[in-house]
């Protein structure tokens, strides 16, 4: 080995027909990254990438120092041989075999003795919580099962980089959040890199790390899911953690965001901004709110939905079309006569904005 | 019919969750159009009148005597026996080719895959003539079988093994490819991320999991092989004992004692039906959840 610092260095290059993937990846050992991003973004080309299932077409992929691929040098080392394991979405059980066959596989592969294998395995199920499930297979699994089994046979060969694939995206709501919950604590424990591809914002924040987050194959923003879900950068992110997000010019604690709207922030900032602030932030007023509220902008409702216990309201801000959304009361909707295609006027306080550079 | 039945268990393998095929007519939104069920009637009566004549013709009286001749049991012993083991050299070979053709590509594959079918639509006598060009005393690798290593194919039982092989591979192979394209590829990827050579996981993942196809081709095969004619009295010739295959054998009483004929041919039937009925329960037991 090298005196490289250990875990995975990697920039996945991989150009198709009207696609480019370009992502740069570095992962401690004993860190939980999550790749999130819409579908289509790149995220399990990514994965893919790492397992060696598909070949880059530029970049490179290092683990604890040792070269894995790279294109340039015409450099690959064969799925088979990576110390990489590897959940995939539907688990990809072997149906054939029994849950304990099916974590003994890899050790098998490896040339571990039928015996020994097979004792790796049911050591792997017990800590899985899966003993007596040892015989079953896998069409006999429920899901939560199925999924310690995939954990458990990724585990067995003692893989360097952990690679999961959307890993709750098969189960139901119900079992989500145990398997959740369980699958955060066999992360914890694992002291290699663990890489997790997921659109799915919880998931990413309660198993992950850091995140990182992709869109048409390129990353658009990198942090702990703290900063990520305080700090959105994108549209999409700003989505995901349900916020409203505007990008404009900012001067003092004025951020002009649109022709006609300039937004008083608490912060003070100069040059290139984002403005961000919770749906429950906005008040919406059939009539213009007198003068001292200073963030007062018009806007036409386009959508309404039961969110929880509130009403989110979808609107269009006029001029300028930034979209905005709002939480409401079901008593202030009732109040205010609110429906579909009514004009109103938005107000958000200062106090509750949130602006960082852009 | 034979492989009207192996068609189904393969069908009935491949979608899980299906309900049982055979249940007779469903008569869903309207009932079943007359254009489409008087056609279906007149090829069923179509497809099992003559086995039905077979049945009302048969010399029952006679059959006992007619069946304790035997050279009867040798016929059929022999036909058994050339059938499974063509059947097994098609799986030993079929199958790898199989796989190549629906897991690789290279140059050519297409013309490959084209060449490898042509038996399927091949005259069997063109092929027992092909066979003898080829593997013959004086054909263009026999010549050198003969002179290297002594061995001669034609006329002998191993002869009757090799024009068995060639007339019924082809429907192994293309029944294989069709399972293993249908089969999902991503078993294999998960293999390979375990730790499993290419071999490694066809042998212990993809095998396993086609099993159902590679029966459903290899009762494919065996029925062919059993009823091949052409090919096996052009290359191998009729020699009781030796060659003399069961349709051999029919074909042959039908001309001087037509009685042994009808017998032998409802030996073979029953023999026929009996395997496959065999198989397809089998095959029925391990489908069901």
């Amino acid at each position: 080995m090298t005196g490289e610092p250990p875990g995975l260095d990697a920039r996945l290059v991989v150009e198709r027909e009207a696609f480019r993937l370009d992502v740069r990846l570095r992962v401690a050992p004993g860190e939980v990254l999550a790749l999130l991003g819409p579908n289509g973004a790149g995220k399990t080309t990514a994965l893919r990438a790492l397992a060696g299932l598909t070949p880059l077409t530029g970049g490179g992929l290092r683990l604890d120092g040792v070269p894995l691929e790279e294109p340039e040098r015409r450099w690959r080392v064969a799925p088979e041989h990576r110390p990489v394991g590897v959940i995939f979405q539907d688990y990809l059980l072997f149906p054939h075999l029994s849950a304990l066959d099916n974590v003994a596989f890899g050790p098998r592969c490896q040339g571990v003795p039928k015996a020994q294998a097979r004792a790796r395995a049911a050591e792997l199920l017990a800590r899985m919580g899966l003993s007596d499930r040892a015989g079953a297979k896998p069409r006999r699994l429920s899901g939560g099962q199925a999924q310690r089994v995939a954990l458990a046979r990724a585990l067995a060969t003692g893989p360097r980089l952990l690679l999961l694939d959307e890993p709750l995206a098969a189960l139901d709501a119900r079992a989500r959040l145990d398997v959740r919950a369980e699958l955060r604590r066999h992360l914890a424990a694992f002291e290699a890199v663990a890489v997790l591809v997921t659109h799915d914002p919880l998931d990413a924040m309660v198993l992950a790390d850091r995140l990182v987050v992709i869109e048409q194959g390129t990353v658009v923003q990198e942090g702990t899911p703290a900063e990520i879900a305080r700090r959105p950068r994108t549209d999409y992110i700003a989505r995901l953690v349900g916020l409203n997000l505007y990008q404009g010019r900012a001067e003092g604690h004025l951020v002009t965001v649109g022709p006609e709207l300039a937004l008083t922030t608490t912060e003070k900032l100069t040059g290139p901004a984002f403005v961000a602030f919770p749906p429950s932030a906005v008040t919406l007023h059939r009539e213009r709110p007198d003068s001292s509220a200073r963030n007062a902008w018009r806007a036409v409702i386009t959508g309404m939905e039961s969110h929880g216990d509130q009403i989110r309201v979808a609107l269009t801000g006029e001029p300028g079309g930034l979209p905005l959304a709002a939480d409401l009361t079901t008593v202030a909707v009732a109040e205010l006569g609110l429906e579909s295609g009514a004009q109103v006027w938005a107000t958000v306080k200062a106090a509750q904005t949130h602006a960082y550079p852009a | 019919m034979s492989s009207t039945a192996t068609r189904r268990g393969a069908g009935e393998r491949r979608g899980p969750g299906r309900g049982p095929i055979g249940r007779g007519l469903r008569r869903g939104g309207g009932g079943v159009p007359l254009p489409l069920l008087l056609p279906a009637l007149v090829g069923l009566v179509f497809l099992l009148l003559p086995l039905l004549a077979l049945l009302i013709r048969a010399p029952w009286r006679g059959l006992p005597h007619q069946l304790s001749s035997p050279a009867v049991w040798q016929a059929l012993r022999l036909s058994l026996e050339t059938a499974t083991c063509a059947t097994a050299v098609s799986l030993v070979l079929g199958v790898p080719m199989a796989w190549l053709l629906a897991r690789t590509s290279f140059p050519g594959r297409r013309l490959v895959r084209a060449l490898v079918t042509l038996p399927l639509v091949l005259p069997p006598v063109v092929g027992g003539v092909a066979l003898l060009l080829a593997l013959g005393r004086n054909g263009v690798v026999g010549r050198w079988l003969d002179s290297a290593f002594g061995i001669t194919l034609p006329f002998t039982t191993a002869g009757v093994v090799v024009a068995e092989a060639f007339v019924a591979m082809p429907f192994l192979v293309i029944s294989v490819e069709g399972t293993l394209r249908a089969a999902d590829t991503r078993y294999e990827e998960a293999a390979a991320t375990l730790g499993a050579s290419r071999f490694t996981a066809f042998r212990r993942v993809t095998l396993p999991m086609i099993a159902p196809g590679v029966a459903a081709g290899a009762v494919l095969a065996w029925a062919r092989a059993l009823g091949e004619f052409g090919a096996t009295i052009t290359f191998a010739g009729s020699f009781p004992g030796r060659t003399q295959t069961m349709p051999l054998a029919v074909y042959l009483a039908l001309q001087d004692d037509p009685a042994a004929a009808v017998s032998l041919s409802l030996v073979l039937l029953a023999v026929s039906v009996a395997v496959l009925a065999g198989l397809r329960d089998r095959w029925t037991g391990a489908a069901a959840p």
